[in-house]
């Protein structure tokens, strides 16, 4: 796991001997153990290393405790990190979690035999249990196990009590840390297998047509018009300008964020549908054509536009190839002639303005019709709208009285017991709008769905 | 014959300095149009002030770590999924409960709500992905119409209708993305180039809704065009040091490079998952640290750090109209923040 080498990196750094932490001489009650530090050494430390807050450091140094680096020396039952005076120590490199040598039942049983020997069989409760479940499982090396317990707790009582404390806390962290208490995150746990390309079970063998498929890639990637970075991120820099007004987290809402006062007024101003639309989002509109006409209100809007221009077939006809380009596969073929007789067919109702060419194309290509048979005519179509008709919608008196007639909602009101929670009310679900069979009709329509108005 | 091994055995090797001198190329040409910084270019922007977000609502319901969710259209309603096979819709708003599925798998690491808000999408350790209308019949048992969509040769790690109910985008842990119909869960086109398990997906807002990008466990993030199946464009990690997990990183389509990365020394494990603010301004970011850090994507600096959860963040998606965003963790729980 690449973060404990990380881990690891820092935790050799806090025990430098120059801009490492300074260890001193710790007392446990009436024993000294040296090379250890307090709580607040650590917290300190990492603090000034990293120019981080008191609150980051605590949570780092709580995430270095509970994956065994440092163990405390007081109440080592439990991986926390105090900010106070408690005694920690570091880990020694043999217990580190990356050493990654199997803690098998074995040693786990030798460590619980041991344990159970010194307290008398007074062990905590899941202790006892894994205790009496191993005693089951290895029963059949069981005198070993209770015969290295012994060994090592007679040569334990050689040693004196400030090492013998510190080597039962190391071991205590490191089970800790393999055998996790039930309700304790398993700090090594980390979800089902995914290989990487060190491990790959996808064939990519490097053969002849790997590299050719590489070479083709290349190829056509040298031939792909780039941009220069300035142009690019001065792109994203004015888009970001533009749209921080609209980013209710950047700049705040009017009325107000309704995760933040429970009132949920800036939904049902903002519905897909409502009589008057706010000023932001008539001012939105006006950014490019695709605000326009992905807003279920706007789109009603361009369609009133174009049909005061004689050109709301255009529309029509990119929403039905929208309806071909999403939808289900069975269907395919009917649409593609519903388009045709509505659209394309000579003499046709709305017959819409393709050049010949792209006409030529489709006709041809709706002989075997397929779902991406109408993407020339549609794009031909929607740039016809967004270079054409949408900068005259723009100046048209249409868009100006949507604009003036917008609405600036007034801010929330503070309540007058700010601490009394407001009702939530619920919503209807949109799954709920249409009895069962409609809703099938529902989801048939790609985005142009309208979602649910909110209760204000 | 010893003489045609020979002979193939040097073509192969010319293909390969071939392909790597071409890829030298492309580098250098990649170079060439690199002629700033973003953070250069993002001197003249205001840098931004003390930053406030909290908690908003806990969404407590799930009995093991949770492991993907998405929003609704309605801007309200999520879908969460989680390690022991449940699926719950919640109204996050009310916080309640208004339907759950229990799947015949652990691990849904995907969940997806359709855009029309009747259908949500999920799957995960059974290699498929299921589609379950969303019904408020008492008597109707939801898994009675589950439809399964998509099938893969290893877990499903990510998916996501396109623009209408009726299609299903799928990533898998067997080193493919797919394109699904999905009435009769027919194949509509398969992506391969991942030398390995592909992990998240996400889908373009082009005008002409074409791609998505789909980032593996080959370190690479590969654009897909939806259409011919084909990579158009990819990107990958050049790092050398497989130790040195760098957080996060952003890359420009039209310059075709990599402009930002986003880490702090103090950031030692790895993030999850990633989202955007509306505008493009701030970046979410959730960590295996149990921490959320909001970074600020234009000075390429930490604007804060959230703390609540108590284990790793395993997915975050800021809400359709950007007013909050919603993570979930392997705590259990779910948070909206704003």
């Amino acid at each position: 796991m690449p973060c404990l080498r990380k881990m690891e990196r820092m935790i050799v750094s806090m025990q430098d001997p120059d801009m490492g932490i300074k260890m001193r001489n710790q007392r446990l009650l009436i024993t000294v153990i040296p090379h250890a530090m307090t709580g607040n050494d650590i917290v300190e430390w990492l603090i000034q290393k990293y120019g981080i807050s008191e609150e980051e450091s605590l949570h780092l140094g709580n995430l270095i405790v509970k994956h065994g680096y440092i163990y405390p020396l007081k109440d080592p039952r439990s991986l926390v990190l105090r900010a106070d005076e408690s005694p920690y120590r570091f880990q020694t490199p043999y217990f580190w979690t990356s050493t990654k040598w199997p803690a098998t039942e074995l040693d786990y049983a030798i460590y619980l035999a041991k344990k159970n020997i010194r307290k008398q069989g007074d062990l905590i409760e899941h202790e006892k249990d894994n205790y009496n479940l191993l005693h089951k499982r290895i029963n059949h090396t069981w005198d070993f196990v209770v015969m290295q317990a012994r060994e090592q707790l007679r040569a334990a009582k050689q040693r004196r009590k400030g090492d013998r404390i510190v080597i039962d806390c190391q071991e205590q962290a490191y089970w800790l840390v393999n055998r996790p208490p039930p309700g304790a995150p398993n700090v090594l746990e980390q979800g089902p297998e995914r290989r990487n390309c060190h491990t790959t079970r996808v064939q990519l063998t490097k053969n002849m047509d790997y590299y050719k498929r590489e070479i083709e890639y290349c190829r056509k990637a040298m031939a792909r018009t780039r941009v220069k970075s300035s142009i690019c991120l001065e792109g994203y820099i004015k888009f970001n300008e533009q749209y921080v007004p609209h980013d209710p987290i950047m700049s705040g809402c009017l009325p107000s964020n309704p995760w933040i006062t429970d009132d949920t007024t800036y939904w049902a101003m903002n519905a897909p549908t409502v009589t008057i639309p706010t000023k932001l989002r008539v001012e939105r509109w006006g950014f490019n054509f695709s605000e326009l006409i992905n807003d279920p209100l706007g789109r009603t809007q361009l369609l009133e536009f174009l049909k005061k221009e004689f050109s709301a077939e255009n529309l029509s006809f990119w929403e039905a190839c929208e309806e071909l380009r999403y939808g289900e596969q069975s269907r395919i073929s009917e649409i593609v002639d519903s388009i045709y007789q509505q659209f394309l067919a000579p003499g046709a109702t709305r017959w819409v303005n393709i050049d010949s060419k792209t006409m030529e194309r489709t006709l041809e290509g709706i002989k075997t019709p397929h779902r991406y048979v109408m993407d020339d005519a549609q794009m031909h179509i929607y740039m016809l709208m967004k270079k054409d008709s949408y900068p005259r919608f723009l100046k048209s008196d249409l868009y100006k009285n949507l604009l003036a007639e917008a609405i600036i909602p007034p801010e929330t009101k503070k309540r007058v017991f700010p601490f009394m929670r407001k009702q939530r009310h619920s919503s209807p679900s949109p799954a709920l709008l249409l009895p069962a069979g409609d809703a099938e009709e529902r989801s048939r329509s790609p985005s142009t769905a309208p979602v649910p108005e909110e209760e204000s | 014959m010893a003489t045609e091994g020979l002979h193939e055995n040097e073509t192969l090797a010319s293909l390969k300095s071939e392909a790597e001198s071409l890829k030298g190329k492309l580098e250098e040409e990649r170079a060439k149009l690199h002629d700033v910084e973003l953070h250069q270019v993002a001197e003249r922007v205001e840098a931004l002030g003390q930053f406030v977000m909290k908690t908003r609502r806990t969404l407590k319901g799930h009995g093991n770590k949770v492991l993907c969710m998405d929003w609704c259209k309605d801007k309200r309603r999520i879908v969460s999924s989680s390690q022991d096979g449940k699926v719950i819709v919640w109204d996050s708003f009310t916080t309640n409960k208004e339907h759950a599925v229990t799947m015949p798998c652990t691990w849904v690491m995907a969940c997806a709500y359709a855009p029309s808000g009747c259908a949500i999408a999920c799957g995960g350790l059974d290699n498929k992905c299921s589609v379950y209308p969303l019904t408020f019949e008492k008597n109707e048992n939801m898994a009675a119409k589950k439809k399964s969509v998509a099938m893969h040769t290893n877990y499903l790690s990510a998916c996501s209708f396109t623009n209408s109910d009726m299609q299903i985008l799928t990533a898998s842990g067997d080193g493919t993305c797919a394109l699904w119909d999905v009435e009769s869960g027919q194949l509509l086109q398969s992506f391969h180039g991942h030398g390995a398990d592909v992990l998240c997906l996400d889908l373009a807002p082009s005008e002409t809704g074409n791609t998505f990008v789909s980032g593996g466990c080959d370190k690479k993030a590969m654009v897909w065009d939806m259409r011919s199946g084909q990579c158009v464009q990819s990107f990958e990690t050049h790092d050398s040091d497989i130790n040195s997990v760098r957080s996060c990183r952003l890359y420009d389509l039209r310059a075709d490079r990599e402009v930002a990365i986003y880490s702090k020394e103090s950031i030692i494990f790895g993030a999850s998952s990633v989202d955007f603010s509306l505008s493009g301004r701030l970046l979410f970011a959730g960590y295996n640290d149990y921490t959320i850090n909001v970074w600020d994507v234009l000075k390429g600096s930490r604007v804060s750090i959230l703390f609540g959860h108590e284990n790793r963040v395993s997915t975050l998606r800021v809400s359709p109209d950007g007013t909050a965003f919603c993570s979930g963790s392997w705590d259990h729980t779910l948070r909206i923040w704003a």
